[in-house]
């Protein structure tokens, strides 16, 4: 099948089981939430999927081909891009070489050069700021680097980790609707995964949510919305 | 910080049951009998296994202060050399100018240099990792060249340092290297007694939180900068005591008595024999003292040239530390760990 | 006034060394938070090879490339067979800050324990290849020869072709953003193990450069480099750890101080010197003169 599959996931951080025997699908060209409370273990599950983590137990492979304990640049190479949490951008570097790390490796240049200035169209604060330190950059225009950054490597398959966090509620919203537009327009898969549960299920088409290293549900993200359970559980309502 | 505190009783359970130290009483029992055990065996052989045997306490006295100050402490430096020096000189000093007992100028050696490690720490405080390496290696350096500076410190020739003879009531036939023996291995107990009591109280407690998680401890009201700074200066004054041993053995301290290889190797035994636990200062000092004579050994068998004889202890030094870094290094004793 | 112009060409000059050794240390703290004390083995035994080439040619030019060159693949070689190794076994207890440092410590006794065998531990020379003669100015000679602005002019232009490599082309860019952060350069595909070798090559090449710059003014025996090690440290640590600028600028402050000192004071304070300069700097600021907000934790 296409898409991504995750079987029987478990991932240790230690003597804590972060992750205990996750399985789901992530259909191609979809829109994936994955929300969850603190310490759900929705940063683990990125990690290990891109690479960074080491897992021994279980199984997750993209389009087929198995993506466990796989070095993170094989990965990003193949078009896999997660953007983790916290902002994922080198400070000390500027605007400009922050979206070049994600093309150096591209032999296509000329395609890399076309990708820089399509991010630029889709965040023109970039343009605005390109030879700026990353560092001077505000945390949503930090987050719009980071998924620029990502898009330059023309991904087929999306891994990102709560972008919304810490920013204020329009440029959360304008990022979520950037995302959603990406999904359809790129044919991306995306993963989103998110502790603001609310308006990551309002534009994904998917939606898994995690309870301690579980999941506890899995549906279509309309369904988990109108669900007084996960309403009351997870949207405070 | 929840989880770290889970590894520690852990750590302190197993070490109830396993180690042997584990009470105020026991070890002043194991430090008597450890004592009274040496005095027999000191009749027993010969006068140069004696001679090395109290280099073996030597070396232990100065790998236990950096077992203190790295191991427990988590501090790097790689200059304990220069603070031997200071104890040495001030132990010189004290028997040439002030014409004090010899003993005495052991204290002396030790307390001299507790004080400058006490300005030393309160110093280098604030430094961690390579900035703290990087000033301890250049005081390593800078130091004993400061000898030539003041005429008082005798320059490159140093100075004497002469324990008198051996008293009058051991008789005649008591051999002045039974004597060195027994004090450097007197001194090289007290200083294990005495580091073990500091590992297991409070101190010993607030030393390793404050090694592994500095911003923990100093959330948990550990006062850091002061803790290293008692850290470092106790590990000084150790160290200053293992330096008035040496030149007690050499009958001397000169500025060449104290190069920059000297602090290394003192690391190397450190680390070599269990950079955490106290248990391996003995077999620490051992490693030092006998790896010239396998060096020697394997020479005469082998045959080689005189390169050779020269380079081969170091090599063996060097090659030891790699492979404990590699295999054991967390000490030896945690081979027979297995991982849960 | 003559004293003073020497003092401050001799300045340059040691300056210009201390700077090279300073950066070596400098490039390999960056991209693997080590400090690589068996830079002083690296490089004396790149100059001992550089020695082997200057008895079989009879060419300090050649030997120079040879020890440049061979300095970028004993660097290569130890991050890829040594360090990578060490890292991977010792991932818990609190051995973990130190043991990289310790086992450079090692390797360092190794290679000079090595060299000894081989080479045996007699003073051996290597000629400059211009004159080592104080210069002849306006009737006065002073301590400063044509060696010296060779050497000053060699890592002059050393630097500038490292900048230029590390702020104009992909590699430098590479090399600063897997030293900066290497998770952020993995997730980008960049592959951070290569790009850190380069570095340690890159750097291995610096001793290696070094080496051959300074043996010519003295001697070389297997602890030939030591001192200059520990100058290169103190130097980068003065400039903060984290920059090349930093690293070069701590070296001239050390070289000055130092020059300054034995000109005018006396020959026999270069150590204690040395010292003060690094305690001094660090009082005052803490994380070395020109470290950013990073801090000096590890």
């Amino acid at each position: 099948m296409n898409g991504l599959i995750v079987n029987n996931l478990t991932v240790d951080h230690g003597a804590i089981r972060a992750i205990n025997n996750l399985s789901f699908l992530v259909p191609r060209g979809k829109l994936t939430a994955v929300i969850g409370s603190n310490g759900a273990g929705k940063t683990t599950l990125l990690r290990a999927l891109s690479g960074l983590k080491e897992v021994k137990t279980g199984s997750a492979s993209w389009n087929g081909k198995s993506i466990l304990n796989t070095r993170p640049e094989r990965l990003a190479r193949s078009g896999i891009m997660h953007v983790s949490d916290g902002k994922s951008v080198i400070t000390e570097l500027s605007v400009k070489d922050n979206l070049a790390l994600a093309g150096l490796w591209r032999k296509d240049k000329k395609d890399v050069a076309a990708a820089t200035a399509e991010v630029i169209d889709l965040f023109p604060i970039l343009g605005e700021r390109i030879k700026q330190n990353a560092g001077s950059l505000s945390g949503g225009e930090r987050q719009m680097l980071a998924i620029g950054r990502a898009l330059i490597a023309r991904p087929k398959l999306l891994l990102l980790d709560e972008p919304s966090l810490g920013l204020a509620p329009l440029i959360v919203e304008q990022i979520f609707q950037t995302i959603k537009a990406l999904t359809t327009k790129m044919d991306l898969t995306v993963v989103l995964v998110e502790q603001n549960a609310m308006g990551a299920l309002k534009i994904a088409d998917i939606g898994v949510v995690l309870n301690l290293g579980t999941v506890v549900a899995v549906d279509h993200a309309q369904t988990l919305l109108n669900d007084p359970a996960v309403r009351a559980a997870y949207l405070g309502i | 910080m929840l989880k770290h505190r889970k590894k520690e009783d852990k750590k302190d359970h197993k070490k109830k049951s396993h180690s042997s130290i584990d009470s105020p009483r026991k070890r002043l029992f194991l430090f008597i009998l450890g004592g009274w055990l040496l005095l027999l065996l000191s009749n027993q052989v010969d006068e140069f296994s004696l001679y090395q045997g109290a280099f073996v306490a030597t070396y232990a006295v100065g790998i236990a202060s950096i077992i203190l100050l790295t191991g427990y402490s988590g501090q790097l430096s790689l200059g304990h050399g220069a603070l031997m020096a200071v104890g040495a000189y001030a132990g010189a000093l004290t028997i040439n100018n002030l014409k004090w007992h010899p003993v005495v100028a052991l204290i002396m050696a030790t307390l001299i240099a507790g004080l400058f490690g006490l300005l030393l720490g309160a110093a280098v405080a604030r430094f961690s990792g390579p900035y703290l390496a990087g000033t301890t290696l250049a005081l390593a350096i800078s130091l004993p060249s400061l000898a030539n500076q003041f005429p008082i410190l005798g320059g490159q020739q140093g100075l004497i340092f002469d324990v008198g003879a051996t008293p009058a009531r051991f008789g005649d036939e008591f051999s002045p290297y039974k004597w060195f023996f027994w004090i450097a291995a007197l001194a090289a107990l007290i200083i294990i007694w005495f580091v073990a009591n500091i590992a297991a109280s409070r101190f010993g407690r607030t030393f390793r939180a404050m090694r592994d998680n500095p911003i923990a401890a100093q959330l948990c009201g550990v006062n850091v900068a002061r803790q290293k700074v008692t850290a470092f200066a106790i590990s000084s004054g150790v160290a200053g005591l293992s330096g008035g041993l040496l030149v007690m053995l050499i009958t001397g301290v000169s500025p060449s008595a104290f190069p920059l290889s000297l602090s290394l190797l003192l690391l190397s035994g450190a680390v070599v024999t269990g950079l955490y636990n106290l248990k391996g200062v003995i077999l620490g000092g051992l490693v030092l003292v006998v790896i010239p004579e396998i060096a020697e050994s394997l020479l005469t068998r082998i045959g080689g040239s005189e390169n050779l004889a020269i380079s081969l202890p170091g090599f063996l030094v060097s090659a030891l530390l790699i492979l404990a870094v590699m295999f054991t290094p967390n000490g030896p004793e945690h081979i027979f760990k297995r991982k849960h | 006034m003559t004293q003073f112009i020497t003092a401050v060409l001799t300045s340059l000059s040691s300056g210009a060394i201390y700077a090279l050794m300073a950066l070596a240390l400098v490039l390999v703290w960056r991209s693997t938070r080590v400090v690589n004390f068996a830079q002083a083995g690296q490089a004396v035994l790149t100059t001992y090879i550089g020695y082997e080439v200057i008895q079989r040619t009879g060419s300090y030019w050649i030997a120079l490339v040879a020890a440049i060159i061979s300095g970028a693949i004993i660097g290569a070689f130890i991050d890829r067979f040594f360090m990578r190794p060490i890292f991977k076994r010792v991932t818990s207890g609190p051995i973990v800050l130190i043991a990289p440092v310790v086992a450079t410590l090692g390797l360092l006794g190794i290679i000079e324990a090595v060299i000894g065998i081989v080479w045996g531990l007699n003073n051996q020379s290597i000629e400059p290849p211009v004159s080592n003669a104080g210069l002849n100015v306006n009737g006065t000679v002073i301590a400063f020869s044509l060696f010296n602005a060779f050497v000053l002019g060699t890592v002059a232009l050393a630097m500038i072709l490292l900048t230029l490599l590390f702020q104009k082309t992909n590699i430098g860019l590479a090399l600063r953003a897997s030293a900066y952060s290497p998770e952020i350069s993995k997730l980008s595909g960049i592959k951070v193990d290569m790009v850190r070798t380069l570095g340690w090559a890159i750097s291995g090449a610096a001793g290696g450069l070094a080496g051959m710059l300074y043996v010519p003014s003295t001697y070389l025996f297997p602890n030939a480099m030591d001192i200059l090690l520990v100058f290169g440290f103190i130097a980068a640590v003065i400039g903060g750890l984290e920059s090349m600028v930093g690293a070069v600028a701590g070296a001239m402050v050390l070289g000055f101080a130092i020059n300054f000192v034995t000109t005018y004071i006396s020959t026999t304070l270069v150590f204690p010197t040395a010292f003060v300069v690094l305690i001094l700097v660090l009082l005052i600021r803490p994380s070395g003169l020109f470290a950013g907000k990073k801090g000096r934790s590890a």
